[in-house]
């Protein structure tokens, strides 16, 4: 008994417990380990690596087409986005013209991405703060974007929906009524997260002037995406440097001052009616033409170095290629969001009750695989 | 010998007669105490069983989900396949635990419920024990559950219960106070603290009608306090899944762990029958004033099925609360109770007195 | 005064945030209709997957159990976890040539990532993806498919 008491107290009088790698609330394999006072976080220090696949040792030895299944399964949320900052860097190294159809038909399906990626993060966010409801609301208007992905792209989640010069297929001839169907489906439901949740005075209580972020800090630290956004730091790469197709639709970035969880939360909520808008205003533009661009059977990279970032549905995410003009690439870096976006936990989290603790790393939006890679 | 299915006194005085008649009086108590005790537990488990279900099946539907449905029709034997499922379950054995108090926990806490159930009438002379101070016993019993979670906790040798357990502690301290007041509130009103008494005050009118808005505020903040008292709902720190995993019965496995899960839906099923015998007028049939032909039908149906209907009213409530509200966090919890529900409480109590004392109450 | 007000406000508001909530959840729990669970097992033969679902690669064969795999080995290039493997072997056809055709067309969906490469470089159009996704199986040896049937042939007219 003696032993199990000097166990559980370190010499520092703190109360070590291990979040993870197998916890519920840090939707993968995180590992946390938080020291505590009483229930009061005063360090938290992640260890990752959990899911460590070198994924971009792995890009040395494979060609520019078969990176995109590899970026699929690092942020497997925004799986097509991922895709795409590939497909751009590529074309970009090569200079090739893209058509309209194809920019717009990826950014609506990186739209619907974001927006199926936001609705995730609401249901895990529900259920991290105790209302299981909110999982399954989710989940639900979710599966109706995964529909519409599987009926285009084949799969559900994991898209490989582009390749460089284009898409792999064209869009389905019901792609259109699809995607306009659920768009005015999603508009009658989102009121309905705003009345369970967003409203509910023991969620605002639970989230408000939680871990708050400065500007200063979300600047310093990089951290870029809708928690970026909530502090006040105007990071949205599609409105500061368009690709695709951004350059010719309104849309508002969403940004706040507050930085605080509720307000992390409130921008992607936001994001949702803005990316629908977006979605609007190009379902009905697509014009008609080939969707993807003859590229050479084998495609070589200039010698050179070549970066192109886009905006996940977590942030920044940047591709850095190294050509050496081989068909495979001599270094690929990706800079992932989530990984910068972790390194603030222990910034925002300290002083906080444990409960607070999985209150801001929900509301970090952490990806796992994105952070190990 | 005709029996009344709405009076069970002539019925149980009839037990009692003929096993007197053929035994020494200490051997016709002595089996009065085994039937009784029999009834009880086979009516516990039964509820329990029942009561699983039931919340899985209305969060389901809450959550547009159709629930269990693979087990029996409509997954109607869904729980009693866990149930063996988890009578065959390997019970873990914890290196560097308690292992006396480990083992004790669960039956403290099973044992609280279980005595706690006794006190309640489920119909006219279907009462167990009718203590005259039912109301003080119930409160002290179902309390006592918490040593359960606290030595659980404890004895588990894990961190993450003992965070659970000791969250436990300070919400059943601070939440004892409200259900106690509360349950005074109506206590005042109806002048005892007999619970059949109580229910017999309220032939006339529920207390909820008779008691104007103080007996509403005192039901909402019993309902809101008691949620708190059994560890469910928006305040399930103690268990905290997001947060602790399991909180207090992390390290329990197989029918150990059944027994805690067991008592919680008990504990749920007890305050829900508390709640509706001082609030919503036990087994006594729903009357509206002087309309006595919708009185006289609402008497047709037994008391027993009365008492069920309200129990099982408050009980869907109690997980209507659970799973829509987000989960509480500990300092909140406190300040719910210190802050905004013990003073309203005694607001409630002073002015709950003073209707009384002017006999402004129906 | 202006303090209890402001208590006596802030619960009433409270209070309606969560009769809100207690609105949605009530609104489902009474419309069963609003139900999405499918019954899986029981639904399977009404099951419909989309025309496009990468189930697992096949070769599709014709009546006369002909295929159009020249066995040229493209997919195998193409495939970045060396699921694919063609084994060929060299025949004499009936105006005395030697050609290379397909022996066996390897393909182990143990390992598949079903990222279409295959599919979409294929010259010939002679790989495709079934709407099959029940692959679960007791033996791993199962997950290694010949993809062209036994006895099978190349399809006249293609090269």
């Amino acid at each position: 008994m003696e032993e199990a008491v000097k166990e559980l107290i370190d010499e520092n009088q703190e109360y070590v417990i291990n979040m993870g790698p197998q916890h519920p609330s840090t939707h993968g394999v995180l590992r946390l380990v938080v020291s505590l006072k009483g229930e009061i976080v005063k360090n938290v220090e992640p260890h990752i690596g959990y899911i460590h696949r070198g994924i971009e040792k792995m890009c040395e030895s494979i060609t520019y087409p078969q990176i995109i299944h590899l970026t699929d399964r690092m942020d497997y949320l925004s799986a097509h986005i991922n895709n795409e900052a590939v497909c751009l860097a590529v074309e970009k190294a090569l200079e090739t013209d893209i058509p309209d159809r194809i920019k717009i038909i990826r950014t609506i399906m990186s739209e619907l991405t974001r927006i199926q990626s936001h609705q995730l993060f609401w249901a895990t966010y529900g259920m991290d703060l105790g209302g299981l409801t909110c999982f399954f609301y989710g989940l639900r208007d979710r599966e109706k974007i995964l529909d519409i992905f599987e009926e285009t792209c084949g799969s559900r989640m994991i898209v490989s929906y582009n390749c460089p010069g284009g898409l792999m297929y064209d869009i389905h001839p019901n792609f259109q009524n699809r995607v306009k169907e659920f768009i005015k489906y999603f508009r009658r439901t989102l009121p309905e997260y705003d009345q369970l949740l967003t409203g509910n005075v023991i969620f605002r209580e639970r989230t408000m002037n939680v871990g708050r972020l400065s500007l200063e800090d979300a600047i310093s630290y990089g951290v870029t995406g809708p928690s970026g956004r909530a502090s006040g730091f105007s990071c949205d790469v599609r409105k500061h440097e368009p690709y695709s197709a951004y350059d010719r639709v309104k849309f508002n970035e969403i940004t706040f001052n507050d930085g605080d969880s509720y307000h992390r939360y409130l921008v992607r909520m936001k994001e949702m009616w803005e990316s629908m808008d977006i979605i609007e205003q190009l379902i009905d533009n697509i014009p008609e033409g080939p969707y993807a661009v003859k590229m050479k059977p084998v495609i070589k990279l200039p010698e050179g170095e070549y970066y192109q970032r886009v905006e996940t549905a977590r942030g920044e995410l940047g591709v850095y290629i190294i050509s050496d003009g081989n068909k495979n690439p001599y270094r690929v870096k990706f800079r992932s969001p989530n990984f910068v976006n972790l390194s603030v936990l222990n910034l925002i989290s300290k002083d906080f009750k444990i409960a607070d603790l999985v209150t801001i790393g929900g509301s970090l939006d952490l990806v796992i695989p994105d952070i190990d890679r | 010998m005709p029996f009344d299915i709405y009076d069970f006194t002539s019925f149980t005085q009839w037990i009692d007669t003929s096993l007197r008649s053929s035994m020494s009086p200490a051997g016709a108590v002595a089996v009065e105490f085994l039937i009784v005790g029999v009834m009880i537990l086979l009516f516990y488990a039964v509820i329990g069983l029942f009561l699983v279900y039931a919340e899985r099946k209305v969060c389901a539907f809450m959550q547009n989900r159709l629930g269990p449905n693979r087990v029996g029709p409509f997954g109607m034997f869904q729980t009693i396949a866990d149930l063996v499922k988890l009578l065959l379950v390997e019970l873990v054995p914890i290196r560097n635990a308690d292992k006396f108090l480990f083992n004790l926990a669960p039956f403290i806490v099973i044992t609280a419920s279980f005595m706690a159930i006794s006190a309640i009438p489920f119909a006219k002379g279907l009462h167990a024990i009718d203590l005259n101070i039912g109301v003080l016993y119930v409160i002290a019993v179902s309390a006592m559950g918490v040593i359960g979670v606290l030595l659980a906790g404890w004895s588990s040798n894990n961190k993450y219960s003992l965070i659970g357990a000791m969250r436990s502690g300070a919400q059943i301290v601070s939440y004892e106070l409200s259900v106690g007041l509360s349950l005074i509130t109506i206590v005042i009103l109806a002048g005892s603290m007999q619970l059949s008494e109580i229910v017999n005050a309220q032939s006339t009118g529920w207390f909820i009608f008779k008691g104007h808005i103080p007996a509403f505020i005192a039901f909402v903040i019993f309902l809101i306090s008691s949620t708190a008292e059994t560890n469910r709902g928006p305040f399930d720190l103690a268990e905290a899944e997001s947060e602790l995993t399991a909180g207090y019965h992390t390290e329990y496995s197989g029918i150990k762990f059944a027994f805690f899960f067991l008592a919680e839906y008990m504990n749920m099923f007890i305050v829900a029958s508390i709640a509706a015998t001082v609030f919503l007028g036990g087994w006594m049939p729903f009357h509206i004033g002087s309309w006595n032909g919708f009185n006289a039908i609402m008497d047709y149906l037994p008391p027993f099925i009365w008492y069920l209907l309200k129990t099982f009213f408050v009980v869907f409530l109690m997980m209507w609360f659970k799973w829509t509200f987000p989960r509480l966090r500990i300092d909140q919890l406190l300040t719910l109770e210190w802050k905004y529900l013990l003073p309203i409480n005694m607001m409630n109590v002073l002015i709950m007195a003073f209707i009384v004392l002017m006999g402004w109450h129906f | 005064m202006k303090s209890i007000i402001d208590y006596i406000k802030e619960i009433i508001s409270a209070v309606w945030s969560l009769l809100k909530g207690m609105q949605v959840t009530g609104y489902y729990f009474i419309r069963p209709k609003t139900i999405v669970t499918q019954k899986y097992p029981e639904n399977r033969k009404t099951l419909v997957m989309m025309e496009r679902f990468k189930g697992e690669v096949v070769m599709p064969h014709n009546e006369k159990n002909e295929h159009k795999c020249t066995g040229c080995g493209i997919c195998e290039i193409n495939c970045p976890n060396g699921t694919i493997e063609i084994i060929s072997k060299t025949i004499t056809t009936e105006d005395g040539k030697k050609k290379r055709v397909i022996d066996k067309h390897i393909y182990r969906l143990g390992m598949c990532t079903f990222c279409a490469l295959c599919v979409k470089t294929c010259p010939s159009n002679a790989l495709a993806f079934s709407q099959e996704f029940e692959h679960a199986v007791f033996n791993k040896a199962l997950l290694t498919k010949v993809l062209n049937k036994p006895g099978s042939q190349l399809m006249k007219g293609v090269e």
